[in-house]
């Protein structure tokens, strides 16, 4: 349902920024949406880790993934099971970069026997990366469109990315890469019959957004031609805080397609499961160090307890206890007397 | 345990990756490129018509030049196009930089606005500029 | 108990997904798969809410009036006070990478046991109560209205769930159905919606001391019963001591290891161990219990448990605390214990009074396990081994999932049993260390009502024992958890008949050569030992 419901939905925006622009709404959709757009993600985003941010984080609960630091001849796994903040900047960054944990993934075969097979599984962990890699460095490519001066950071980036130099203009593979890997986990979720199972429209959606707009993209740079340096005109013109009025000549619809999806996907950003940019380095099972036995974690809620003591376990049993020769605080039970509680 | 200072820290470095653009690009003016057409040569043809209209010389010239190159480097072949009545080599050299003998003000004023660095100069010479 | 069916039969999981989608297919509470409800009396002995008589096969579970409101109020505090809560509610985008990682979807092909879809039983109603776009999108943003059969549902899947944390390994995002489960049993046990087998031990734990509910002379004297064992098999009487102030160390251990066969061999290691080592040590029939029942109860109750620990080890004014071999009981010891009802600052760090070595890694809680103890003996060859007393046994390790994923407890082990066992193989590396499977009745499922879903539970970890025991002769699986001692031994049984299960220190009370011992024939077990089968 949601597979299909995504792709009516993507259409229909679609739809929405070819109207705009056969309109010629330009004020509506290159300058108001836009700005709203980019607040939404930057405010919302925001918003969102402060919520995290304001329930606390009251025990210690990594996930420990290799030995603890324990006695100095036993080799400590300083990454997989931290005890410093380094050990954690380290795991940190392999999961945020390297999709760690994924790379663990097993699939189980049931055969005969019973016999269950668990083998090494890194599709998902190899498509899940290729794609985040590929939006990454599109994103950084996409910078060129909103500097004067490119940072070299940028034409690097660049340069390696059509290092092939596969015609003109040149190819970026990610633009290949981003296109095949949302390919493959959109058919995932569909063919697999679990993950289709747990799947939501809103995990549908994402993925058709995003190819869509890669795929304008990729059309505008190979294809359908857009007038570029009025597309620059045009984003610079957003960045610098004096918007054009009106669309520069050339820039064609297949740009205001693009530049409205994009609109969409930065406004349903921090309202949608793609919190998770934010989130992973949020997760206190990854980012915390396991040294509850060395420094005392402290629960701003918890509370010291009250109730059941010793004393009232003694005066419970007393009798048994001496009939064994089990030490007693008081030899004798005694009653409505102020206990001797040593807490 | 808030770690309010870490999360704060991420949230600058997010937000100040985040916002680059706008900071480093306030309030400038900047300036769109317009490639020159003053040389010598354009300046004396009557009819100003490259081989194609602007539009799609504009999206196109590189696959144009792909294609010249491919002739002659690969299949051995010059061919000759027109322009302004004069038969001239399809050569990104011989051709294009005929007319358009100003490469730092017509090829170069959009490929270093956006960025573009074409490989042809890997193998041609930079040519003498020559404008008016 | 329904009769069993044979294991080929059970191991027909069908993993089809049903046509209809989760949100419309209501749980089924099949018998086998449940566990039966706590009894009245063990809530009030808590003070928990909702006392009464009630059964989950009833329509009505005699819930209070206002129920839905004290559901949703419980889990607005709740994502007050738990990051975990609230980043895990919103982040996981269901790649589904932790699916096959449970052993129960494993074992049932049930979707409602994923991982992911037992947090989304959650999830779906934080995102209509606590997200707009739940409110306004309803379905389509994954949000439903919490009802009645929904609770139900939370009720059978948060207590088809033995917060081991495997998905959690596996998680891009380490996501840990352990805290969703956790907090999805408290906001059932808001409403007096727990199981016996669980609030049984822990009223009994809160009031006796330990969760079988011996009371101090009961306690005494099931030690006091092994004593005689070992001196018929040994020579020697050890001498415990009970609630002994001025004892230099406080020892702990679940209850399971005083009571519970096969955990009261590894019991018995504990005694000759400290016997020949001498220590200065003391039993406490009040802090009878390292286990924690309280744990898959709520937080609250979790502390009421755990608090008699430190208070024990003040009053008989101990200098540190040394405990057993017990899964959960570690990570509360790693993760929760100092948080709960620390500081400790009236104790020592813990330092071995034969080798003087000072166990700087539990510097604050000031308590440390006893495989760390023993390898440190061992390490500094304190104690005099004979292994081939355990040539008889072909060994595997079972790592516990409390112990591995909650505090990385992987060597110590190890480095014990390979001084003290002769044949040693490892069960296929995607199912031990970090990775290693549940014994399928962890965090309180193991009751015999529920035998059905804690076999097919028990699966993935007793087919990687079969492997090993077709592949290598194996014939014991070692390991440092009373619930695996107790779980284990039944579905292994099942699934793997002739392997039997042993703790860590029966191994070492079998291998170790006391001074002025008798020579000994058999082993703790009381089975002949390799070579003295013809004296029997």
């Amino acid at each position: 349902m949601g597979a299909i419901m995504s792709f009516v939905g993507v259409l229909a925006l679609v739809l929405i920024a070819i109207l705009g622009a056969k309109a010629n709404l330009h004020l509506v959709f290159g300058v108001l949406f836009p700005y709203a757009a980019v607040l939404t993600l930057l405010i919302g985003l925001t918003v969102r880790v402060v919520r995290w941010a304001k329930s606390p984080v009251p025990f210690r609960i990594p996930t420990t993934c290799g030995q603890q630091k324990s006695l100095p001849w036993i080799k400590h796994s300083r990454i997989e099971n931290p005890t410093t903040i380094w050990g954690v900047l380290v795991r940190m960054f392999f999961e945020v970069f390297l999709f760690r944990s994924l790379f663990r993934n097993t699939k189980i075969e049931m055969h005969k026997g019973p016999h269950l097979a668990q083998g090494s599984s890194k599709w998902l962990w190899m498509a899940g990366l290729a794609f985040h890699w590929s939006f990454l460095i599109i994103l950084i490519r996409h910078l060129r469109f909103f500097t004067e001066e490119v940072p070299f950071a940028v034409s690097v980036t660049e340069y390696l990315d059509s290092f092939l130099q596969i015609g003109v203009p040149l190819l970026y593979m990610t633009d290949l890469v981003i296109l095949g890997a949302i390919t493959f986990l959109y058919f995932r979720r569909v063919i697999i019959p679990q993950v289709s199972y747990i799947s939501l429209p809103a995990d549908y959606f994402p993925l058709v957004l995003i190819f869509s707009i890669a795929g304008s993209g990729v059309l505008m740079r190979y294809f359908t031609k857009t007038h570029i340096v009025g597309v620059k005109a045009y984003t610079m013109s957003l960045v610098s805080l004096r918007p054009m009025m009106s669309m520069p000549e050339g820039v064609g619809t297949i740009f205001w397609v693009h530049l409205f999806l994009v609109c969409v996907l930065f406004v349903y950003f921090p309202w949608s499961k793609l919190v998770h940019m934010a989130g992973v380095f949020m997760s206190p099972t990854r980012n915390m160090a396991n040294n509850s036995r060395i420094v005392r974690h402290v629960n701003p809620w918890q509370t010291k307890y009250k109730g059941r003591t010793y004393v009232d376990y003694e005066n419970d049993f007393r009798e048994k206890m001496i009939s064994v020769g089990v030490p007693v605080e008081k030899q004798e039970s005694e009653s409505a007397e102020p206990a001797a509680e040593k807490e | 345990m808030y770690d309010k200072g870490k999360v704060i820290v991420g949230l600058v470095v997010f937000l100040g990756f985040a916002t680059f653009p706008f900071y480093n690009n306030i309030g400038k003016k900047s300036a769109v490129p317009e490639p020159n057409l003053k040389t010598p040569v354009i300046e004396q043809m009557v009819v100003k018509k490259c081989i194609e209209p602007k539009e799609i010389m504009r999206g196109e010239h590189m696959q144009i030049l792909n294609q010249w190159r491919d002739t002659v480097v690969r299949e051995g072949e010059r061919k000759k196009m027109t322009i302004g009545g004069v038969e001239i080599d399809t050569s990104l050299q011989k051709g294009c930089l005929h007319c358009h003998s100003n490469k730092k003000k017509f090829c170069d004023a959009c490929h270093n606005y956006l960025s573009v660095k074409p490989y042809c100069w890997d193998c041609h010479f930079d040519p003498k500029e020559r404008d008016v | 108990m329904a009769k069993q069916p044979k294991p080929e039969e059970l191991a027909k999981v069908d993993y089809t997904p049903p046509m209809t989608a989760w949100m419309d297919t209501p749980a089924v509470l099949k018998p086998g798969n449940f566990c039966n409800a706590a009894k009245e009396k063990s809530l009030q002995l808590l003070d928990m809410p909702n006392p009464r008589t009630w059964s989950a096969k009833d329509d009505d579970w005699k819930l209070p009036d206002n129920w839905k409101e004290i559901v949703l109020e419980g889990l607005r505090e709740r994502l007050d006070k738990y990051r975990s809560l609230r980043v895990f509610m919103d982040i996981c985008v269901r790649c589904g990478a932790c699916a096959d990682k449970c052993h129960f979807f494993i074992g049932t092909g049930d979707p409602k046991n994923m991982p992911v879809l037992r947090a989304e039983l959650l999830r779906s109603i934080y995102r209509k109560e606590f997200t707009t776009a739940g409110k306004i999108l309803g379905r389509f943003a994954g949000a439903r209205e919490m009802s009645l059969d929904v609770l139900k549902e939370w009720w059978y899947y948060f207590f088809q769930c033995t917060e081991c944390r495997r998905c959690s390994v596996f998680c891009p995002y380490g996501i840990d159905q352990a805290e969703i489960t956790m907090v999805g049993r408290e906001l059932l046990n808001l409403l007096g919606l727990n199981i016996d087998w669980i609030m049984g031990p822990a009223s009994a734990c809160y009031h006796k001391g330990n969760h079988l509910g011996l009371e101090p002379h009961t306690f005494k004297s099931s030690i006091e019963f092994f004593l005689d064992d070992i001196e018929e098999i040994t020579g020697i009487r050890p001498e415990p001591t009970f609630n002994r102030k001025g004892a230099e160390i406080l020892f702990v251990t679940p209850s399971g290891d005083v009571f519970a066969d096969p955990g009261t061999y590894t019991c018995m290691g504990y005694l000759l161990l400290f016997h020949e080592l001498g220590l200065d040590y003391t039993w406490s029939t009040y802090a009878s219990e390292g286990g924690n029942f309280g744990f898959f109860t709520s937080m609250d109750v979790a502390q009421k448990l755990n608090y008699k620990i430190y208070a024990e080890a003040k009053r008989l004014g101990v200098k540190w605390i040394l405990g057993g071999e017990c899964g959960h009981m570690w990570r509360v010891l790693n993760q929760y214990m100092d948080t709960w009802n620390g500081p400790a600052d009236f104790l020592e760090v813990p330092t071995s009074p034969i080798t003087g070595t000072r166990f700087d890694a539990a510097k604050s809680t000031k308590m440390i396990h006893i495989a760390e103890f023993t390898a440190d003996l061992m390490r500094h060859g304190k104690l005099k081994l004979d292994p081939s007393r355990n040539d008889n046994k072909i060994l595997t390790w079972h790592d516990s999932c409390n112990t591995a994923r909650g505090m990385g407890f992987f060597e110590e082990p190890r480095y014990v049993l390979k001084k003290v066992v002769n044949n040693f193989y490892e069960m296929p590396e995607n199912t031990i260390r970090e990775k290693t499977f549940c014994c399928g009745s962890g965090s309180g499922l193991n009751a015999s009502e529920n035998m059905d879903i804690r076999l097919k539970g028990g699966l993935p970890r007793a087919n990687a024992v079969k492997y090993v025991n077709e592949k290598f002769g194996v014939n014991f699986v070692g390991n440092i958890c009373a619930i695996d001692r107790a779980a284990l031994t039944t579905s292994i049984d099942y699934w793997a008949p002739g392997v039997r299960v042993t703790g860590l220190h029966e191994l070492v009370g079998n291998a170790l050569v006391m001074e002025g011992e008798k020579k000994r024939t058999s082993d703790l077990r009381g089975e002949p030992l390799p070579g003295c089968e013809a004296e029997e």
